[in-house]
């Protein structure tokens, strides 16, 4: 391929100047949602920037790393978004990784012009750490795939136009073996979304009634019972979005900070309590594992740039767990009794409360702290796996829920 | 500074691991610890030739001048080894406390012999209370026309027995000023200093009007002691990553191998858990030992806050590292024979020495604006 390439100065010319001829700065921050993302995205379609590393066939320009990440700097440069897709839109990667090339066709630019809307339906109520034990079940019916069971923590799930689905199609081999993986269009009868109240009092995620719904053969990624191996590479994507982000406090209050003082710090001044010599080292250490985590994040990266692989990138999901805990906790008994109170009227209350219970967002969702724990001793450290007793096991044989 | 390039550090750094392995295995650091005496000549000697007892001496007087980034690394190895010679105290501290006291006559006559290797430095810093601040010093210097006289108590220092180049931070009417001892001279009483890590030579000096030739100017004496600490601080970062790193290693090799209840006792939750909260600490621990060492030498204007980080973190990382892997071992670790103490040992050392972790938290805060 790189006898093909051109050369970089090219490339980041013709970037620039298409840049400078389409780019509008007022559309910065619409990368999420607003009026003019769509039309954007098309154009950065259209011109062959959303996936540059993909092959042509594909809609991409099939650009070696070198040329991809020239581009990505041209955009991020200006603030633009929507190229570098082939690197994070989970959706397009999975299809480009799975997809029959019908369904390609079919979805590919829509996603890629962010027409289309995704959403996750792998979770159920009795499979989470273990999600080899989904019980959602599809049978085959003519042309269509017929689906029946229900899932959860799906966000996005109202506006989805398809669910990526993890589902079993056959229950007389072990678990990880009867698993397809689909495309299910979302909107249609048999599919009946309903908001899940969290513990956080809020409704960010839905649970999923699928009740005969279809899904046309096409739809299938993979073989047949090829599932896991699907969902892996997709929660390989995934977990590469993870673990740096974390939602701060919700009042949109914030404390008076002198420059460049923490905000804890300020918090502490706030209540009286930075002379406390107990809450001085908390403090500095609930900071400490903060600026650890970036710290460990820029090394890990820059292990990836150098092409060494790195076992840092695991840590971060586990390193945030205890860093927003402890910084619940801290908050907390530095408001002392007015954390008693919830609501806009107490702001910081309502902060240090909200976060006490969100820190298990990221504690328990995408695999709890304990799942992560496996993750890092086995695949990071090499130690044996705990022995399955349903490994080998017909699936229909297995307890579970 | 000169810097050495990624290729350079890897080279010398390999070159420093193989030497380790061969003339400072677990059998050496055993016989040297019998003898309290940390090390012998001539592994001294190779790591003189290889220049590490050179990396921080300014090229004119001898040595590669190069910065702490490379003397971090060094650490990492030395620490991962249970070295014991006065790398830390002779070619890092001693090396910095006479660079920055600018005297020239000091820097002709004892860092080219640091650099290569023929003398051993050391510095007299603290008193009784070891708290390695100004106000601990427990020495006195009075002048005599142009004689100095020192007196009192030097605590805890490293090496004085081998050392053959005594540096001393006394008070003077003008404040605390740096001399240079005859570690021969009259008025001497050294006494050795049962230390708990049997790996570490650590000694006790009484000075009583032992004379001494004042290094740099008067009252300027701990300005070269503190960049001496800080220097300290991060070699000692590094040397506790290192530590850290290597029982993580041993233990989680034996995890694999042990078998109770018929399986591996790494397949167990309860030690996988254990092993994997221990990676998020000593990953954590080198990146901080390694952040600390490219701002100081970048000279940011962060570098304090970022080196009392790596102060604590280092520390906390090493001790909990090796405390654990002891409980990881069961048994086996609760023995004489088996290294999981040694590293036990130097943990808890290391975690005393220039500063204890609630110390460098506190600054670390303070730092911060807190």
């Amino acid at each position: 391929m790189s006898d093909t390439q051109p050369e970089i100065e090219t490339v980041q010319e013709e970037v620039r100047s298409w840049l400078k001829a389409n780019w509008d700065p007022a559309w910065q921050g619409q990368e999420q949602d607003g009026p003019d993302r769509i039309s954007w995205l098309t154009k950065v379609f259209d011109a062959g920037w959303a996936a540059p590393q993909w092959p042509k066939k594909w809609f991409g320009r099939e650009y070696d790393d070198a040329r991809g990440r020239v581009v990505r700097e041209e955009f991020a440069r200006v603030g633009a978004f929507g190229t570098g897709q082939d690197r994070t839109n989970l959706w397009i990667n999975t299809l480009l990784a799975a997809g029959t090339d019908e369904l390609k066709q079919q979805l590919l630019p829509g996603l890629m012009r962010g027409e289309i809307n995704m959403c996750l339906l792998y979770s159920e109520p009795g499979a989470g750490s273990d999600l080899a034990g989904v019980r959602t079940s599809v049978k085959r019916d003519g042309d269509d795939w017929v689906v029946n069971g229900q899932k959860v923590w799906t966000s996005g799930a109202k506006t989805a136009h398809y669910g990526m689905l993890i589902a079993r199609t056959d229950w007389e081999v072990p678990k990880h073996k009867g698993l397809s993986f689909f495309f299910l269009p979302m909107n249609q009868p048999g599919v009946e979304v309903r908001p899940l109240r969290q513990v956080t009092n809020e409704s960010h995620f839905n649970e999923v009634f699928i009740t005969d719904a279809r899904a046309p053969a096409a739809n299938l990624l993979g073989k047949e019972g090829e599932g896991w191996r699907v969902l892996m590479t997709a929660l390989a994507y995934e977990r590469s979005f993870m673990g740096e982000s974390a939602r701060g406090p919700r009042s949109g209050t914030s404390v008076e900070q002198m420059p460049g003082e923490d905000e804890l710090v300020a918090l502490a001044r706030e209540a009286g309590k930075l002379n406390d010599p107990i809450i001085r080292q908390r403090l500095a250490q609930v900071i400490a594992w903060r600026e650890l985590n970036n710290l460990n994040t820029e090394r890990g990266k820059a292990a990836l740039k150098l092409g060494t692989s790195s076992s840092i990138m695991s840590l971060g999901k586990l390193a945030m767990s205890r860093i927003l805990h402890e910084t619940a906790r801290l908050r907390t008994d530095l408001l002392g009794v007015h954390s008693l109170l919830e609501g806009s009227d107490y702001p910081y209350a309502e902060d240090a409360n909200f976060l006490s219970l969100n820190a298990y967002f990221t504690s328990i969702g995408g695999g709890t702290d304990q799942v992560q724990r496996n993750i890092i001793g086995e695949r990071v450290l090499g130690l044996p796996k705990e022995p399955e007793v349903d490994k080998d096991m017909p699936f229909r044989e297995v307890k579970g829920g | 500074m000169a810097r050495l390039s990624d290729d350079e550090l890897g080279a010398i750094t390999d070159a420093f691991e193989r030497l380790l392995r061969n003339q400072c295995s677990e059998q050496h650091v055993r016989r040297w610890m019998e003898d309290r005496c940390g090390y012998d000549d001539n592994l001294w000697q190779a790591m003189a030739q290889m220049g590490i007892t050179g990396l921080l001496v300014a090229e004119e007087y001898g040595g590669a001048g190069v910065g702490m980034v490379a003397v971090e690394r060094i650490m990492e190895i030395a620490g991962s080894a249970l070295l014991g010679a006065p790398l830390l105290t002779s070619a890092v501290m001693s090396v910095v406390a006479i660079q920055t006291s600018g005297d020239e006559t000091a820097c002709n006559n004892l860092l080219p012999g640091i650099a290569d290797g023929s003398s051993i430095a050391t510095l007299l810093m603290t008193g009784p209370s070891g708290g390695w601040r100004e106000e601990t010093i427990d020495l006195q210097a009075k002048a005599n026309g142009d004689e100095w006289h020192l007196s009192g108590k030097a605590c805890y220092v490293l090496h004085a027995r081998n050392a053959d180049v005594w540096l001393a931070v006394a008070n003077t009417d003008a404040g605390p000023s740096l001399f240079d001892v005859s570690p021969g001279a009259d008025g001497i009483t050294l006494s050795t200093l049962p230390s708990f890590d049997h790996t570490l030579v650590l000694d006790e000096v009484i000075l009583d009007g032992v004379p001494a030739t004042c290094i740099g100017q008067t009252g300027k004496g701990w300005t070269a002691i503190e960049n001496a600490l800080n220097a300290g601080t991060i070699a000692l970062a590094g040397e506790q990553a290192g530590g850290a790193e290597h029982i993580l290693q041993i233990a989680v090799e034996y995890a694999k191998i042990r078998h109770q209840f018929g399986r591996p006792i790494g397949s167990f939750q309860a030690i996988k858990h254990m092993a994997s909260d221990l990676v998020l600490e000593v990953e954590s621990a080198i990146s901080a030992a390694r952040k600390a060492a490219s701002v100081a030498d970048e000279g940011a204007e962060d570098a304090a806050t970022w080196r009392n980080l790596a102060g604590f973190s280092c520390a906390d990382a090493f001790t909990r590292t090796a405390k654990d892997a002891v409980q990881m071992h069961g048994g086996i670790a609760f023995t004489w024979e088996h290294p999981a103490h040694l590293y036990l040992r130097r943990s808890r050392a290391d975690a005393q020495l220039f500063g204890t972790p609630e110390a460098y938290r506190e600054r670390y805060l303070t730092n911060l604006g807190g």
